[in-house]
């Protein structure tokens, strides 16, 4: 039997499975929002070392998923890894440093003759925990603010600031993506961990600090919005190639894919009651509606980012060389043979699903800390 | 179009390249092996039941955490590191390369980092057998991440499966089956992996060692000696063995890098395998580049040609015919390849200026030529060859390469010896009686690293100048970034990967020292 499959289709396919795994990116940070608050949350040492081993048991998770990212965007858009992170060079680096002095806190913070300290550690899990989600949020908003760089005829990219991707921190609307999404990722930290752990004391606390967290999510996640919906978007035409500004074109992108606008307004009311149930009803299961929350409205953010004859990743410097899915993609060939293998995603998802409901049966309590088994 | 690009950014790049990769190959090897090490024991205790198994298992499990998180974080900075450094590579062929580093992710990484925490947090919360189940699949998923990875190095070393396309200017996969099962690929995957199986034993059986020369754990470390001394046995024997057919396979694919690591100057028939040898430069040279002679050399003879064509009447080509070309035997000169890959890329130009002056016809004739088959072996094979300067830039580091090679070798000797002593003398229950042989062990522990790194040096080294064999040189496949950043991120990333590596190993050796829980 042959599947009659476009390569428009497979190119879709694509950008939605990449979609998906940035929105899944961003829930799974809520193990950066945790650690992001590691001096400020634990009231003792115990709740401390609580905390710690909560995050820890899921902290791969979340390295993994930006690892995979990384090789899924590679692989089905090739152009744009070779565009953004030779371009923005600096950005990346500094997400990556991030993420490095994050994957060997958890193991060495505990142990004896760790040579740093504990301290160090902890201040290694609380850069990666603020840093790491705060620069993907304003990377990402890249996607719709655009970048000033020019690619030649054999697709090799020039970057037109000395900055090499720092020049986004000074795009008030990219820094509102990223701390938008530092504090969801806080919100979501401080869900998981009334969630997942058994212990007043830090209940209390999580639910206090809760509000806090939740307003300024949603002061600059609408600040983002707001301004997104009224601004001018990169279009290109299908059949010149060519890319213009457009006025009101994510705006317009919602309306005319209304699949898109249902999801986005899902995510976002999910999150909201996710939210609301935990600060008015003390629901221990809020992570649930929020975290399904942010895969679905980040999911749909992505998606017109790059559907609807739209660059998801403009230059502003030279229009024309700004990246679209059909521009970025790998062939036809590469496409359908990814596709195949992305078939495998469900098994990935029910084993992990397996682990994660055997390791979180029970609840992280003190007493658990004090046994001795293996701890972070 | 094609620029001249500044030396000091390529090299300040395979600086921070190989840095990088040096780190992470601290790493892996001792995960690939450790994990198969206590997925055996661990199946032992369950078959048994016996206690002490499963404490073998957690006092290693708790090393392999330690080595593991490091090994975990060096692997994320090689992945993006081609798109931050290599980007007109990672565009030129991103098409293959992209799609094995996207398996690995979804294939591999999942399984090993879901298994993991059940492996380390799970003992009292899943089902004996679930458990044991998760420490096999965190092994099998560390295997299988080395394939994938593998998998991405070996189609640089000899890309096969594509074709370009000059609309794109980028190589696309045509087959998938090629890419995964190049011969390269599937050699050095098992080379590899054997080589961590390796290493993981020997790290087992020298810490035993160290128990034993204290008197400490003497059940645990014989047990432990028991299964690391016959796993690391088997797999000495299998690293031999997977280094021959690799080589072989090197033969046909990287000629040049094959007869760099022999000094293989002059091509001949019953050419033998040189077993110990020292180099020296000569006063001939290759161009502006020096010939290397031996100052003395013991030789196996005839043996090189058997490993290269199971024959000692085997033509095995050396550099000056490689570079100077031989027509009795076929051989290209590298300047007539450097002239064949021009008119490939003169053609690409050719093509652009087409498309941008709407000269659909005359480009459309150029694209069909690029998917010709002849006209693929024939020149764009030799694409790479446009952008060198002279032949000899051809010519990879040839004492690098010898010396890898054959210090790799003696030590892969070494270890077969090892093992097999350290599985004798346990069965013959003298083993702490011969302390020479505890300390013998003790002191190799490093070895096996040497000997990977060695091995990853010739690989990478031994290839130069190509980034992709023939295709690409590394001076093309460069980011155009100021070569300040480059250097800074260069020393940042040193700075703190050997700061991560004190807290490492003084970690490590902290908990050798405090020994299993009891």
């Amino acid at each position: 039997m042959t599947l009659m499959i476009s390569y428009n289709f497979l190119q879709a396919y694509w950008w939605i499975i990449i979609s998906l795994l940035a929105s899944l990116l961003v829930f799974l940070m809520f193990v950066q929002g945790g650690q992001s608050m590691i001096f400020s949350l634990p009231g003792n040492e115990l709740q401390k070392t609580m905390l710690v081993n909560a995050l820890g048991r899921k902290w791969e998770f979340t390295f993994t998923t930006l690892v995979t990212f990384g090789g899924a965007f590679f692989a089905s858009f090739p152009l744009f890894y070779s565009t953004s992170f030779g371009g923005a060079y600096w950005v990346w680096i500094a997400i990556l440093f991030s993420f490095i002095i994050q994957a060997i806190a958890y193991e060495y913070r505990s142990k004896p003759s760790n040579v740093l300290g504990r301290k160090t550690f902890d201040i290694f899990l609380f850069i990666n925990g603020s840093l790491g989600p705060f620069l993907i949020g304003t990377a990402v908003a890249t996607f719709f603010t655009g970048s000033q760089f020019s690619l030649n005829e054999l697709n090799q990219v020039r970057w037109g600031t000395p900055w090499h991707g720092l020049e986004a921190l000074l795009s008030a609307r990219n820094l509102a993506l990223g701390l938008a999404v530092l504090f969801l990722a806080r919100t979501n930290g401080l869900l998981y961990i009334i969630n997942t752990v058994d212990d007043t004391g830090l209940f209390e606390r999580s639910h206090g600090k809760l509000a806090v967290n939740a307003i300024s999510f949603l002061v600059f996640f609408l600040f983002f919005v707001i301004v997104l919906l009224l601004s001018e978007g990169f279009a290109y035409d299908r059949s010149t190639g060519a890319v213009t500004l457009e006025k009101f074109k994510y705006l317009h992108n919602l309306i005319r894919m209304p699949v898109v606008l249902v999801i986005f307004l899902t995510g976002v009311v999910s999150v909201l009651y996710g939210i609301g149930i935990a600060l008015f009803r003390a629901s221990r299961s809020a992570i649930w509606f929020t975290g399904s929350g942010t895969i679905l409205a980040v999911m749909a953010l992505f998606l017109i980012a790059g559907f609807n004859g739209t660059a998801f990743y403009p230059s502003t410097s030279d229009p024309e060389s700004s990246l679209t899915i059909a521009r970025a993609s790998s062939s036809f060939f590469t496409l359908k043979t990814m596709m195949y293998v992305s078939f495998i995603v469900p098994f990935v998802v029910i084993y992990i699903w397996y682990a994660w409901r055997a390791m979180n049966r029970k609840k992280i309590t003190g007493d658990e800390m004090q046994e001795g088994g293996h701890m972070y | 179009m094609f620029e001249n690009v500044d030396l000091s950014l390529v090299n300040w790049s395979r600086a921070q390249f190989a840095l990088t990769a040096i780190y992470h190959w601290l790493f892996v090897p001792l995960t690939l092996g450790l994990s198969f090490i206590l997925a055996i024991m661990e199946t032992v205790y369950v078959r048994t039941g016996d206690e002490e198994w499963k404490r073998m298992t957690k006092f290693w499990m708790t090393l392999f955490g330690i080595n593991f998180a490091i090994g975990v974080a060096t692997g994320l900075i090689l992945e993006f590191e081609f798109g931050t450094n290599w980007s007109n590579y990672s565009w030129f062929v991103g098409d293959i390369f992209g799609a094995p580093l996207a398996i690995e992710g979804i294939l591999a990484f999942f399984l090993e980092s879901t298994f993991v925490a059940v492996m380390f947090f799970g003992w009292n919360k899943v089902s004996k057998k679930a458990h044991l189940v998760s420490t096999w699949l965190v092994a099998v998923g560390a295997s299988l991440s080395a394939l994938w990875i593998l998998v991405a190095n070996g189609w640089m070393q000899n890309p096969v499966g594509m074709v370009f396309n000059p609309e794109t200017a980028r190589n696309e996969m045509v087959n998938f089956w090629e890419v995964l099962f190049n011969e390269v690929s599937v050699t050095k995957f098992l080379h590899s992996i054997s080589s961590g199986f390796l290493l993981g034993s020997m790290f087992v059986v020298s810490i035993s060692a160290y128990y034993l020369l204290k008197n400490r754990e003497i059940l645990l470390a014989k047990r432990s000696i028991l299964v690391a001394g016959i796993f690391g046995f088997l797999s000495s024997l299998l690293v031999v063995y997977t280094g021959d057919i690799s080589a072989r396979a090197l033969a046909s694919a990287q000629p040049v890098k094959f007869a760099a690591f022999e000094a293989l100057y002059e091509g001949k028939e019953k050419a033998g395998l040189v077993a110990v040898g020292l180099l020296k430069e000569s006063d001939r040279k290759i161009g502006e580049k020096a010939v290397n002679d031996f100052v003395f050399r013991i030789e196996i003879p005839g043996f090189l040609s058997v490993m290269t064509g199971g024959s000692t009447d085997t033509f095995v080509p050396g550099i000056i015919d490689l570079i100077n070309g031989n027509p009795e035997r076929g051989l290209l000169s590298v300047s007539e390849k450097m002239e064949r890959g021009r008119k490939a890329r003169d053609l690409l130009i050719e093509f652009k200026e087409a498309r941008k002056s709407n000269d659909t016809e005359k480009a459309e004739g150029i694209a069909a030529l690029f998917r010709d088959k002849k006209f693929n072996d024939e020149y764009f094979r030799y694409f790479g060859y446009a952008s060198l300067n002279k032949p000899e830039d051809a010519i990879p580091g040839v004492k690098v390469a010898f010396y890898t090679f054959h210090v790799m070798v003696m030590l892969g000797m070494l270890f077969i010896l090892e093992f097999f002593l350290a599985i004798v003398l346990l069965f013959r229950g003298t083993l702490r009686k011969n302390r020479w042989f505890l300390w013998l062990v003790l002191f190799s522990i490093l070895l096996p690293y040497v000997a990977g790194e060695l091995g990853w040096m010739l690989a990478e080294m031994g290839r130069q100048p190509w980034i992709i064999q023939d295709l690409m040189p590394v001076t093309t496949a460069v980011t155009n970034v100021n070569v300040g950043s480059v250097i800074t991120t260069f020393i940042l990333f040193a700075v703190l990967f050997t700061v991560l590596l004190i807290a490492e190993v003084s970690i490590m050796i902290r908990q050798i020292k405090i020994g299993p829980k009891h």
